[in-house]
């Protein structure tokens, strides 16, 4: 036996398993945002294919000193806010609703289905002639396009609910409220807030396009003049902010689900 | 209260599974139901829990509740039906909420419950910290904290090792002993059975039908692991499903 030869079983396991490694993400941002500053700096990317860093850096600091970013920040964030929890709540109920009674399911599903594919931003002047140029219609536009993603979402998430557990309830005698209530509504949260994800950003992408027509002041009504006039350097600053509006929003995210969902496994 | 079948017969989608079931389930005892696999077992529970509507025959209940039962009819199932959102107090709290049973009244029926199944150090955990044995023992405590007059067990132990699964019987005889329930429970496990049962009913195949009923003497207390006398009679039962059981694994590769 001890002649035999020996030696270590190759492993083959492992992988197939991503983890989240912080500093990289932010390593990437820092190396390409390197990689354009010295392109720039340097010549071989012409100023009009590209801004400088460094000079938008400026107009945002500029931007920030003059006051005139929160003159912006101030209306958008409203129009965000208020439209996306219209067309979010709306969302959600109807969503819950499609999920349990098999008329409205019937009757909604092929509607929701017919409005998804419809870009909202084609709307805007029918939204501007029914709700008017001033706030409604922006509300209007941003809750439209929240709701559908929102409603999709929601009742694939009250499908996903576990059937044994509703079984349960209603062997314990549990009403029809409280199945909805504490054992239908907090299933189908997981699913919920990642559709959410998906509408937020959605929310953030129509707020440019609700300032299109008649804004005076937002983020979206100050890149669109930027951009008619090619001043590339504030067209990215406030890229830039809505950007990290997006990673705010899905930061928020997160910390509601981390609160909420510690029970999932 | 006692729960009697009275000629039950059901087909889905015109495949007869069940026909003409009549039995009674006397109040205080156990009655274990085995049978091969899909036999409707399981069916046939939730048909006396009023979970599904048999299409023939009637389920009925001879006498009323104990006054201070809250759910007649209570099931325990094989996956535990646990919310994972809710705390081991939480899922409790849940069946007596609907009761209006709050406070001072529902921490005492749930230190009680915990208490008899030996939770009591578990009371804040949620069920992705629990082990399966532990998790059934939850469902069990939620099961007695409505006080019931019947137990539908749905085949409470087989998703658990066999270890496990000893350690629960013990348990169920302990708390029969000391406070007589009515059950039915269902198993594909003889071993299960003839611990268990007062009275084993031994289903047939598709359609299912009773085969024989098996009563089975020994006071429950007095059963352990490996009895000669227990072994003898699932020896008995199984002579009398092998075939059915490997009809019915034979039928599954046609279906």
């Amino acid at each position: 036996m001890s002649e035999t030869s020996q030696k270590a079983v190759a492993f083959r396991g492992g992988g197939f398993a991503p983890k989240p490694k912080a500093w990289i993400g932010v390593a990437v941002f820092v190396v390409l945002i390197a990689i354009a500053e010295w392109g720039t700096q340097s010549g071989w990317i012409s100023p009009l294919t590209l801004p400088k860093p460094s000079d938008v850096l400026d107009t945002f600091r500029q931007l920030y000193t003059s006051g005139l970013l929160f003159q912006h920040l101030g209306p958008s964030l409203a129009r965000l806010v208020v439209g996306a929890t219209i067309g979010v709540s709306i969302g959600i109920a109807v969503g819950v609703l499609i999920g349990l009674f098999s008329h409205i399911r019937s009757g909604l599903v092929p509607l929701v289905a017919a409005i998804f594919p419809i870009p909202k931003i084609a709307l805007l002047p029918l939204f501007v002639i029914w709700f008017g140029i001033g706030e409604g219609s922006k509300y209007a536009l941003i809750a439209f396009g929240t709701f559908t993603p929102t409603v999709v979402a929601t009742y694939g998430a009250v499908d996903n609910v576990d059937r044994t557990l509703i079984r349960m309830g209603q062997s314990f005698g549990l009403s029809w409220w409280s199945i909805v209530r504490k054992i239908i509504l907090p299933g189908a949260l997981p699913g919920i807030l990642s559709g959410l994800r998906i509408s937020l950003a959605i929310a953030i992408i129509l707020l440019v396009a609700a300032e299109m027509l008649g804004a005076q002041y937002g983020i979206g009504a100050y890149i669109l003049e930027a951009g008619s006039l090619y001043d590339l350097e504030r067209l990215f600053a406030g890229v830039v902010i809505l950007s990290l509006l997006g990673v705010l929003v899905s930061t928020v995210i997160g910390v509601i689900e981390r609160r909420m969902l510690g029970w999932r496994t | 209260m006692d729960i009697r079948l009275d000629g039950i017969g059901h087909s889905y989608d015109g495949v007869e599974v069940m026909r003409d079931i009549s039995l009674d389930i006397p109040n205080q005892q156990i009655i274990c139901i085995v049978g091969p696999s899909g036999c409707g077992k399981s069916t046939l529970l939730r048909f006396i829990g009023g979970l599904e509507r048999p299409q023939r025959g009637r389920v009925l209940q001879l006498g009323n509740p104990p006054q201070n039962c809250l759910n007649p009819l209570t099931y325990i199932f094989q996956d535990f039906a646990l919310l994972p959102w809710r705390t081991v107090t939480g899922n409790i709290s849940l069946v007596l909420e609907d009761h209006g049973i709050r406070g001072g009244a529902a921490r005492e029926i749930i230190a009680d419950v915990l208490a008899r199944t030996k939770l009591t150090d578990f009371a804040k955990a949620l069920p992705k910290q629990l082990s399966g044995g532990m998790k059934q023992r939850v469902a069990i405590a939620r099961a007695l904290a409505v006080k019931p007059a019947v137990m539908l067990m749905d085949e409470p132990l087989s998703a658990l090792d066999s270890q496990t699964r000893e350690l629960l019987m013990d348990d169920l005889v302990n708390l029969w002993s000391r406070q007589p329930f009515t059950a039915v429970y269902v198993t594909h496990n003889l071993a299960e059975a003839v611990r268990l049962g007062h009275k084993v009913v031994v289903l047939s195949r598709r359609p299912g039908q009773i085969r024989e009923i098996v009563e089975i003497d020994k006071p429950l207390a007095d059963r352990e692991f490996g009895d000669a006398d227990l072994d003898a009679y699932q020896k008995r039962l199984w002579n009398l499903m092998r075939d059915e059981a490997r009809a019915a694994d034979e039928e599954l590769l046609h279906v």
